[in-house]
């Protein structure tokens, strides 16, 4: 289930959760190079918490999740700043830092971890936010922008080591159609001229439809995977109805086994 | 587990430049090996410094051997070219491959006229000083303002008292008051013992030893029991105050509670003024009876037995410079919470301003703290008390 020709992320058997409580239990799948992939399932399905453990924040209960071959966690020091050059991450809210403008914001980690001259740094960090459509609002204060402004932002940030796969905890969430389909396009776009690896969790569904190759879809209730497989598919064909349900935006009437297909 | 090998791998040969200068005037840069965030710092020095050494009417950049680029690569050709277009010259790029040709052209020169330089910002001594008077009108105004809600609110709280959480008024009671009172009986203790150890050396000179007990008694209860309690009430709970309420007013829950029709003044400051004022002057009993105390053990250790020192303390001190003392901390104790409210409600949006209220809220609490100790000390002294 869930096998690519190229995995970028692999992983295999993961009990994740806090506390010692499992929210998400014994799950495998692999994320291709490249590829939009998005994590998706109902409220408090664990969809945030599939990420932060896929980008190393927390330790899994069991299981493990390897990055290009590498486990994000067990490896120390340079070998672990290796692997987590490879990410970029946008998190839920942004956490762009308040004190500092956009441009600061983006080259903050190319000043850290790169030799390139202080023009070079301006320049490129102006690129970046030129991608996500930030052209002229470098020098202005997060706290000055909007909230998709903000989030464009983050992901401008996200990218400013030019990481080979990007993670997005809910890009489109509380923004407006417009800016969320901008923010779709943006998506896109990096993906195929860059060929950036997008992990997207999101419980957008049209935003899924437009963007994503190929879903995972959480169940609460199993606290397992429902499906995998691009979106379209499932939508028409999935075996589970519920997995149906869920992909047309339909009500449940009743109670549904679900099994994990 | 073994790596897969990948044409996207990062792990290929480095950036690598070199520069032909062509006397007719043509510079030709040969780019090679990845392009990335780690390995264009060195290329791109290199690079400005060939265009600059050469000044050249056209450059021509041969990238046939780039294998790799991403957007700090591209940076590199954007500033090559911007600074070419610039100076007037012509610019061209070979066998950069197409997937990296489109993202170069997503950055047109015309929308890139490059990286301005940064401004030195002049000070202007004068603005800056009708700046600062203008922020402290204003910020006395707030402060009128805040001192008449507060009153206004508190005056119902007079006429309804149930129209108050008081389980909120134990909780602020509980965290200001009892958790403060091991920091606050170390700092009395020792003000208390060091006090009279200094003082006990040149008294001894005199013969007047015991009248360590009359400093001690009188010092601590007309001034530092009250004085001390309010700084340590200041720092641990006025900057507390505020932080809290910066932290909800960024969150928006102030808002929430405004359009729910609850008075954020009412809900949030009257709470913590009230715990204030019935905690501080507990502790600065409390402050009080823990340096005279520490006065004692000096007094003690010099031979006097302590029965001495109680009956000299007792005789030196009256009811008045007891209740004087209380009725300031008191007074401490309101301006404390209401400053520390006040900032927290000012709050701006953003981590930074959380940090900045709290900053403000315990210099406030301090300045107010002296200032108000100063004019207590002459209204006393004129009614002869």
């Amino acid at each position: 289930m869930g096998q690519v020709e190229e995995p970028i992320i692999r992983v295999e058997n993961l009990t994740a959760g806090y506390g010692g409580e499992a929210i998400v239990r014994d799950i495998s799948f692999e994320v291709g190079r490249g590829e939009v992939f998005a994590i998706i399932g109902g409220s408090g399905s664990g969809k945030s918490t599939l990420m932060k453990h896929m980008i190393g924040l927390y330790k899994p209960l069991s299981g493990s999740v390897l990055i290009d071959g590498e486990d994000v966690l067990s490896a120390e020091g340079d070998q672990r700043f290796e692997t987590l050059k490879k990410i970029g991450v946008m998190y839920q809210r942004g956490a762009l830092f308040g004190s500092m403008t956009l441009l600061e914001n983006v080259r903050l980690p190319l000043e850290e971890f790169t030799d390139l001259p202080p023009r070079a740094m301006d320049l490129i960090a102006m690129m970046k936010l030129k991608l996500v459509g930030l052209h002229g609002a470098e020098d202005q204060k997060p706290s000055e922008l909007s909230g998709g402004m903000q989030k464009r932002a983050a992901i401008a940030r996200a990218m400013a080591l030019d990481p080979q796969i990007l993670f997005l905890d809910e890009p489109s969430s509380g923004l407006d159609p417009l800016t969320s389909v901008e923010v779709d396009h943006l998506i896109v776009s990096l993906a195929r001229s860059l060929g950036i690896t997008f992990v997207v969790v999101s419980h957008e569904l049209p935003s899924i439809f437009a963007i994503a190759d190929r879903v995972i879809i959480l169940d609460s209730k199993t606290k397992g995977l429902a499906a995998v497989g691009p979106p379209r598919d499932l939508q028409t064909n999935s075996k589970d109805s519920w997995v149906r349900h869920f992909l047309n935006r339909e009500l449940i009437q009743d109670e549904i086994g679900n099994s994990v297909p | 587990m073994a790596k897969r090998p990948s044409p996207d791998s990062r792990r290929g040969n480095p950036g690598e430049i070199r520069a032909e200068f062509d006397p007719s005037g043509i510079l030709k840069l040969h780019l090679a090996g990845h392009l990335d965030s780690g390995s264009t710092g060195g290329v791109w020095n290199q690079a400005m410094a060939a265009l600059e050494q050469a000044s050249a009417k056209r450059v021509v950049v041969d990238a046939s051997e780039v294998d790799y680029c991403d957007i700090s690569g591209i940076g590199l050709f954007v500033e090559v070219r911007r600074r070419q277009l610039k100076k007037g010259g012509e610019f061209e790029i070979h066998g950069l491959r197409p997937n990296f040709r489109k993202l170069l052209d997503l950055f047109d020169p015309s929308a890139f006229p490059g990286v301005p330089e940064k401004k030195q910002k002049s000070i202007d001594i004068p603005l800056e000083i009708g700046l600062a008077a203008c922020r402290l009108w204003k910020d006395m105004g707030v402060f009128v303002a805040f001192v008449g809600e507060v009153a206004v609110a508190l005056g119902r709280v007079a006429m309804h008292p149930r129209g108050i959480r008081w389980s909120q008024v134990a909780i602020v009671a509980e965290k200001a008051g009892v958790n403060a009172l091991p920091i606050v009986a170390l700092v009395s203790f020792l003000v208390g013992l060091i006090m009279a150890f200094q003082a006990a050396i040149p008294m001894r000179q005199f013969g007047a030893e015991i009248y360590v007990a009359d400093l001690i008694a009188l010092s601590m209860l007309r001034e530092l029991g009250p004085l001390m309690t309010a700084i340590v009430l200041t720092g641990r709970s006025g900057s507390a105050f505020a932080a809290e309420l910066g932290t909800m007013k960024v969150n928006e829950e102030i808002d929430a509670l405004t359009t729910m029709g609850l008075d954020p003044v009412r809900f949030l400051v009257v709470p913590r003024i009230i715990a204030a004022v019935a905690v501080t002057p507990l502790l600065a009993v409390f402050a009080d009876l823990v340096g005279v105390l520490g006065g004692s053990i000096v007094l003690v250790s010099l031979g006097y037995p302590l029965l001495t020192y109680v009956k000299e303390v007792i005789s030196a001190t009256t009811h008045v410079d007891l209740l004087g003392g209380l009725m300031k901390s008191a007074v401490f104790g309101i301006v404390v919470a209401g400053v520390g409210c006040l900032r927290g409600m000012e709050t701006g949006i953003g981590a930074t301003a959380v940090g900045d209220s709290t900053t403000r809220a315990v210099v406030a609490g301090i300045v107010l703290i002296v200032v108000i100790d100063g004019v207590f000390s002459v209204v006393f002294y004129q009614l002869g008390i």
